[in-house]
């Protein structure tokens, strides 16, 4: 316990430090290119907290994040909320739909709990696409305050809730690798019928993983209306948060919590280059090179490269 | 009041389309019923066969169906080659789920983007004349662009069929697919079969891309499309049985046909996920499996 709280300080110190940095550049920019990186620490994490820890592959990464985004466009429309409770609603509506997918496929074969997830991103695609009470094909206009006290600028008290958010992601990573849930994980991912004949939980903890995973990428979306201004259901499913997601965990490194933490801020700082400097074309085909590249030659990441891969400790 | 005559046309449409999916699941049928290769990015191949038959039909005035002749022995070169990268870094291992996966997916995306730098994001389309001719059957109408991809596709399929049960690779290849290590002890190569068996399942993909070009115009995303589609089928049809994807295609095709025409085109993408999702969830081992 003391262990934990000693690493949550340090995080949330970390986290208060660099938003200082950031406030102090005292240019926009800094804060819609960090909301970016960050976005993607808190999805890199989230999709690693299943797909790393227990082995399970999640293609709708898209899906999770637009389902938190549309039902943050959805209550605006009946009540203008805070965006903290948008969040929150986004995280439940999407870990409900985690675990109800997990519920139908996970008792069968990993694969198809893969393709079901790429099954679920083009169903609710087509369904927000014919859903004119959010928008439907034609997008959403989500207009920000001009103004929020204490922060200034909007795009800083969005920046500040996702970091809020990354620092929560962060933690409960860390906090499941040092428990007994992260060591059922690992006996899931090392051989799930060995698994399941020890006693192990297996479907149980694996839809504490999938309901997690997904709850923490709904929570990502919600505030994404409100960072594009105009929301469409082909920018929202985007393929490439799919692609970013799953490439910054496995290019990081995929057994410990720094493994896509570093994937994130890496590749996320880099697209930011890469995409003002060249063009987001060129971008995302650097990703999936880098994704193949790491897969094939490194299967344990940068971490691994670097001899990071951390033994256990138990807390 | 729906007509006979609208509903007939649907269905005889939704048959032929079907034929089409039976097509582009064939390959997938082989790699991932059989050999167990879940290759996600099946239907991005079935979109480069599009794109080189498009190629060649631009460069050299072929017709697409022409085009795939050539189009078929590089598929097969590029399959086996990737299941030989396939093998090494992942099957070997034993850690072919979630790594293998997210290899499969990054080759769909990577090939996706180089044909977005490549072509742009147009649509591309064959010049060939019978993609505009229609035959007719009383008031049923018979596209050519559907009818010939139909044709071609139950080529397809039946050329696999008799190739897996008539010839010694062939059942060699479904031998792998029941107990390679007993293969192993009978003296042959199981990663070699594999090799060939993927290499075919690739270049069906390369030939049903031609097909598809004939059927409709393409531009680089459309794969994602069929990636519910084609496993939707292979599921369905009880994983490794042609006669079965076949069935389980037109089933599809009709459905699909039949919401699009009755719910609103929009609708038609939701169809074969939402089928896909249902067979999951109630019948994992296909309609025809045991």
């Amino acid at each position: 316990m003391n262990d934990f709280l000693r690493f949550f300080g340090l995080v949330v110190l970390a986290a208060c430090a660099l938003f200082a940095a950031m406030r102090a550049v005292g240019n926009d920019y800094v804060f819609y290119a960090g909301y970016t990186v960050l976005e993607y620490v808190v999805l890199a994490c989230a999709w690693n907290i299943l797909g790393g820890y227990v082995g399970y592959v999640n293609f709708g990464v898209a899906a999770f994040l637009a389902l938190g985004a549309y039902t943050g466009v959805a209550l605006s429309k009946i009540a203008p909320l805070p965006l903290p409770v948008m969040m929150l609603a986004g995280g439940v509506v999407a870990g409900l739909v985690g675990l109800g997918t997990g519920y139908l496929t996970l008792r069968l074969r990993g694969i198809f709990f893969a393709i079901a997830t790429l099954a679920l991103a083009v169903v609710l695609q087509t369904l927000i696409t014919n859903w004119e009470f959010v928008g439907g094909s034609a997008g959403v206009y989500a207009i920000r305050p001009k103004h929020v006290p204490v922060f200034g600028s909007y795009i800083a008290y969005m920046v500040f809730l996702m970091l809020t958010l990354a620092v929560i992601v962060v933690t409960v990573s860390r906090a499941i690798e040092t428990s007994g849930l992260g060591l059922g994980f690992i006996a899931i991912r090392d051989d799930e019928v060995a698994a399941e004949a020890t006693g192990v939980p297996t479907l149980q903890l694996k839809l504490i993983a999938t309901t997690l995973s997904g709850a923490f990428m709904g929570m990502a979306g919600a505030p994404l209306p409100y960072y594009v201004t105009f929301l469409e259901p082909s920018s929202a499913f985007n393929l490439s948060y799919a692609v970013n997601s799953i490439a910054m965990p496995l290019i990081g490194g995929t057994t410990a919590w720094f493994g896509p933490v570093l994937g994130a801020l890496l590749l996320g700082i880099a697209q930011q280059v890469v995409t003002v400097t060249i063009s987001s074309e060129v971008n995302l085909l650097i990703v999936g090179l880098l994704l193949i590249g790491f897969v094939v030659l490194a299967p344990q990441g940068l971490i691994g490269m670097l001899g990071l891969t951390g033994r256990r400790r138990s807390g | 009041m729906v007509s006979l005559d609208l509903l007939a046309n649907a269905i005889v449409s939704g048959v032929l389309l079907g034929g089409f999916y039976a097509g582009v699941a064939a390959g997938a049928t082989i790699s991932f019923g059989l050999l167990d290769v879940a290759n996600i990015a099946h239907p991005a191949f079935v979109v480069f066969g599009a794109y080189g038959a498009f190629l060649l039909s631009e460069r050299f005035g072929l017709d697409p169906l022409v085009a795939a002749l050539f189009v078929v022995p590089v598929f097969y070169v590029a399959g086996a080659a990737v299941y030989q990268v396939y093998h090494w870094a992942f099957e070997r291992r034993g850690d072919d789920s979630m790594r293998g996966l997210a290899f499969f997916f990054g080759l769909m995306f990577v090939g996706e983007v180089v044909l977005i730098l490549m072509f742009g994001v147009d649509y591309r389309y064959t010049s060939a004349a019978y993609a505009s001719t229609t035959l007719k059957l009383g008031s049923i109408a018979f596209p050519l662009r559907e009818l010939i991809p139909f044709l071609g596709s139950l080529a397809i399929l039946a050329a696999a069929q008799l190739f897996l049960n008539r010839t010694f690779i062939g059942r060699a290849i479904l031998g792998v697919a029941q107990d390679a290590t007993a293969l192993r002890l009978m003296g042959a190569d199981p990663v070699r079969l594999k090799r060939i068996a993927f290499g075919i399942s690739i270049a069906l993909a390369g030939a049903a891309g031609a097909l598809l070009l004939v059927l409709e115009p393409v531009e680089p995303s459309i794969g994602r499309e069929f990636i519910g589609r084609v496993f939707a089928i292979a599921v369905l049809g009880g994983m490794g049985s042609l006669p079965g994807t076949w069935i389980a295609a037109v089933m599809l095709g009709v459905i699909e046909n039949l919401t699009s025409i009755f719910a609103g085109a929009s609708w038609a993408p939701a169809v074969a996920f939402g089928f896909l999702l249902l067979t999951l969830a109630v019948r994992p081992s296909g309609l025809f499996g045991r």
